[in-house]
């Protein structure tokens, strides 16, 4: 636990310092010369696109990778850390963007995992005792939290507090979060936020990796960006603001990060009535025409990936109707959704999208095989230059179409599942959470896509988590509250505002 | 690159094991006879391994492939023995060789139907039908065998490539020798009266078991390879609910796999019932480990998602000619089985570091 005096005797020091740091891997210069100083107190945020080297420099001051070159101080001593257990023992904590806890285990026993209160029998644990002092851990920041639930019962705002009263069981004085709030909903961010600033209040060091800038203007006092393995640029928050952190990031202005578009909006194709399922959506009755992007708002748990799997065949229809250019479905599995001509991004790219370890190609064409007449029988070469076509469209970079999809960074993995259902060439597109997790340039690149696919007079329906992107490129807004269709609003009459408070505020029958 | 290499190693192996043991014992162990020898040894194995490659890269396991061989064996002993004789006849041979590949894709049905109905763990499926088959196997005769004596052709029958006419003679030591009359064309049949007394025709060529062999591997190879259920077996294997929502029906194609493994079981029940010219309810006890085992030294991940026929192909072989050939060593079977083991182990940890190295290296 971090003793109260030293707080203000480190108020203002330089908590870390790394120096030419450096790391190949390969042939690829994962990092070059790269310099990160993180004072005391403050929260410093790490940005950079997608495979700009943040993981790697993170990585490495975990104690996972040893750099080739150059040097770490912590608190002003020097450090070389073999393996992870040596970094947290020198106070430096990692909390990785797919959680690192034990599902079955309760929040208690993840936050002591290894230091357990010792029972009155040899080699027993207390229970008791280890609830209690998780509680009294997460009274003192102040955090509400069931020490005693299971985590796979906690919501993921919930889990992330476990991590950071683990980091801090640990004695941390440098905790690094990386996208903490990419599988978080709006309110759970913001909650998030408080508990950051009270840790830096504390004395703790914060460096904080994000793609959602809007966030980091919020919340950083300093920013450090990478660019391909080097540090382009660091600097106090109050300098900056989210165009010349775009600028030093992609080395560019973004001016159309929203692409325009001219789209002519048709007939109507889908029309969804009354749907029920039995995963928890109540009478959702929207409309979807030719051309047109149909943005899906609500927070998280609000039932938007639901209607989505309602539709898709996933969860089971309990009442109401789709209707698709006129003819009413009858769907039970995805395998008739998609031969019905409908296609679903989903939303965890890795647990419902891709078979990782399996060539990016047959990624590709797993659900067209049907379509592109590989039944009975799969031709591998005229496959391979499908998959490539496909992908070349959407410039997919992968080193050759067999390299398993595993071998892929995030945003190109996303690109591959979207190639997917391009080549299924779906007239209804649902695209749930499309950019999570993926770079800024990256993003852009699917709102070009989403405009394109509605040039081509396809229906789309686009979840999302992000007000920004959905005011960029929605015609229309829907807003989602516990399982209910709340709101119908075209996007040049609305607010963020309004919005926000259709998703959030429950109204007082 | 790499991958080419992981898949290569198994094969050097058995290669290497092939040179060494020719070099060791050259006049027993590198003549024809043996290879054939040792194929049709493997051919009960391998085709059972083949199903079990598929559904080990669904994910999945069989444990109960070695009773259900046996249950399959019985049943097609039962039909053969009907008419109380005991030469059974040509077509009770047939009806009891389609009854017992029939039987083996009833219990494939049941397997699948269980695992995908019932929504269990194949394990446990499995583990419960593998009791189950045994049990049905010893009910069926008692515990006893059924002897079918002239049910040989699949397991001892060959396809002629060439045949010779031999007769014994006796050699200037005092002992008898085969000598080579004549050679003649797979398809003569030539009068043995007029060939003179003591004069038999041998056919040469490649075994029945041995043909059908190489053919279920064809096949296995060309549906993991070239047809849609074979795909979906490397997607459900590899991330079951991804490739549940890329519209794969999941349920239908584990039903098709468990169900063909029991054809492939029962097929290979009836060369195994052949070989012996018995029907045995304590057939294939604990061949499950072996084939798993082939599988395995063959590269495919028992978490699913990776495997290969011609790995399968290689760890049957390889395991084969390891017994044939520390058997001809004189190397006593307790110590095949520790030779075995360390194999086994031996060729997953090789795996598993090669892809370690290969993930670090990205």
């Amino acid at each position: 636990m971090i003793a109260a005096p030293q707080e203000t005797a480190l108020q203002g020091g330089i908590a870390l310092r790394m120096e030419g740091i450096s790391k190949r891997f390969g042939p690829v210069q994962a990092l070059r010369d790269v310099r990160l100083t993180v004072r005391t107190g403050t929260v410093h945020a790490l940005v950079g696109e997608n495979g700009a080297g943040k993981s790697t420099l993170m990585k490495i001051l975990a104690g996972v990778y040893q750099p080739d070159t150059g040097a770490i101080e912590i608190h002003g001593r020097r450090r070389t850390f073999e393996n992870p257990a040596q970094a947290i023992e020198a106070g430096v904590s990692m909390i990785y963007q797919e959680l690192d806890l034990a599902e079955h285990l309760t929040a208690a026993e993840n936050i002591f995992l290894g230091a357990e209160p010792r029972g009155p029998v040899p080699c027993t644990v207390s229970h008791r005792a280890m609830i209690a002092r998780a509680d009294e851990l997460a009274r003192r920041f102040n955090f509400d939290l069931d020490a005693a639930a299971k985590v796979e019962d906690l919501p993921t705002g919930d889990c992330q507090i476990v991590e950071i009263l683990k980091a801090l069981r640990r004695n941390a004085s440098i905790i690094v979060m990386d996208e903490p709030t990419s599988s978080l909903s709006e309110r759970e961010a913001k909650r998030l936020f408080e508990v950051v600033r009270r840790l830096r209040s504390q004395g703790l060091s914060i460096i904080y990796i994000s793609h959602r800038l809007e966030e980091i203007i919020d919340l950083a006092d300093e920013v450090s960006v990478l660019r391909d393995g080097q540090l382009v640029h660091s600097e106090p928050m109050t300098n900056l603001n989210i165009s010349r952190i775009v600028h030093y990031m992609v080395g560019r202005e973004l001016t159309d990060f929203f692409p325009q578009r001219n789209v002519s909006i048709g007939e109507v194709l889908v029309q969804v009535d009354g749907l029920s399922s039995d995963a928890g959506v109540r009478d959702i009755s929207f409309e979807v025409r030719r051309g047109e992007i149909v943005g899906m708002a609500g927070l998280v748990g609000a039932g938007r990936t639901e209607v989505a799997r309602a539709i898709f065949g996933v969860d089971k229809r309990t009442a109401g109707s789709v209707v698709l250019d006129g003819r009413e479905l009858d769907i039970h599995s995805p395998g008739e959704a998609i031969s019905n001509g409908i296609a679903l991004l989903t939303e965890d790219r890795k647990r419902t999208g891709l078979c990782v370890e399996l060539p990016c190609s047959w990624n590709i064409t797993l659900p067209n095989l049907k379509q592109i007449g590989f039944t009975p029988f799969i031709k591998p070469a005229r496959e391979t230059r499908i998959a490539a076509d496909v992908a070349s469209r959407i410039a997919v970079k992968w080193s050759s179409p067999q390299a398993p999809a595993s071998s892929l960074s995030g945003g190109n993995q996303q690109k591959l599942l979207i190639a997917r259902w391009l080549l299924a060439n779906s007239k209804f597109m649902i695209f749930d959470e499309p950019t999570r997790g993926i770079d800024v340039g990256a993003k852009t690149e699917v709102y070009t896509l989403l405009n394109k696919l509605a040039e081509q007079q396809k229906a789309i329906l686009f979840i999302s988590s992000e007000l920004p992107e959905l005011f960029g490129i929605a015609d229309r807004i829907l807003v989602m509250r516990r399982g209910k269709l709340v709101g119908n609003l075209v996007t040049k009459q609305t607010s963020p505002e309004e919005v926000m408070h259709l998703a959030a505020v429950e109204e007082k029958a | 690159m790499n991958k080419f290499v992981r898949q290569l190693l198994p094969f050097a192996t058995l290669i290497l094991l092939i040179a060494i043991l020719a070099a060791l014992k050259p006049n027993t162990f590198l003549t024809a006879e043996n290879f054939f020898n040792v194929l049709s040894r493997s051919s009960v194995n391998g085709i059972i391994a083949m199903g079990m490659t598929a559904v080990i890269i669904s994910g999945g396991i069989d444990l109960s492939v070695g009773s259900m061989m046996a249950l399959c064996g019985m049943v097609a002993g039962l039909i053969m023995t009907k008419n109380s004789s005991i030469v059974p006849t040509a077509g009770l041979m047939w009806l009891g060789t389609l009854a017992g590949v029939g039987a083996g894709l009833l219990c494939g049905l049941l397997n699948g139907g269980l695992i995908t109905k019932l929504n269990l763990p194949p394990f446990i499926v499995t583990l419960g039908t593998m009791s189950a088959f045994r049990g049905i196997s010893y009910v069926m005769n008692k515990g006893m065998m059924f002897d079918v004596p002239t049910y040989t052709f699949l397991g001892q029958g060959i396809v002629p490539l060439w045949k010779t006419a031999e007769n014994m003679v006796a050699a200037p030591d005092g002992t008898l020798k085969r000598q080579v009359l004549d050679i003649l064309p797979p398809w003569s049949s030539p009068d043995l009266a007029s060939l003179g007394q003591n004069v038999q025709i041998m056919p040469h060529g490649v075994p029945v078991n041995v043909l059908i062999f190489v053919l279920i591997v064809a096949a296995a190879f060309f549906m993991l390879r070239y047809t849609p259920l074979g795909r979906y077996t490397y997607a459900i294997g590899s991330n079951r609910q991804a490739a549940y929502h890329a519209g794969v029906h999941v349920d239908f194609n584990l039903l098709a796999i468990y169900a063909l493994t029991g054809l492939l079981v029962g097929v290979a029940a009836m060369i195994a019932t052949s070989r012996t010219v018995s029907a045995q309810p304590t057939a294939g006890i604990s061949l499950e480990l072996d084939i798993i085992a082939a599988v395995v030294i063959g590269g495919a991940s028992l978490s699913g998602g990776r495997g290969t026929v011609i790995g399968t192909i290689i760890g049957t072989l390889l395991i084969s000619f390891l017994r044939n050939g520390l058997t001809l060593l004189g190397i006593s079977t307790n110590i095949q089985l520790v030779v075995i083991g360390a194999i086994i182990i031996g060729a997953v940890a090789l795996d598993q570091m090669a892809r370690a190295k290969a993930v670090e290296s990205r």
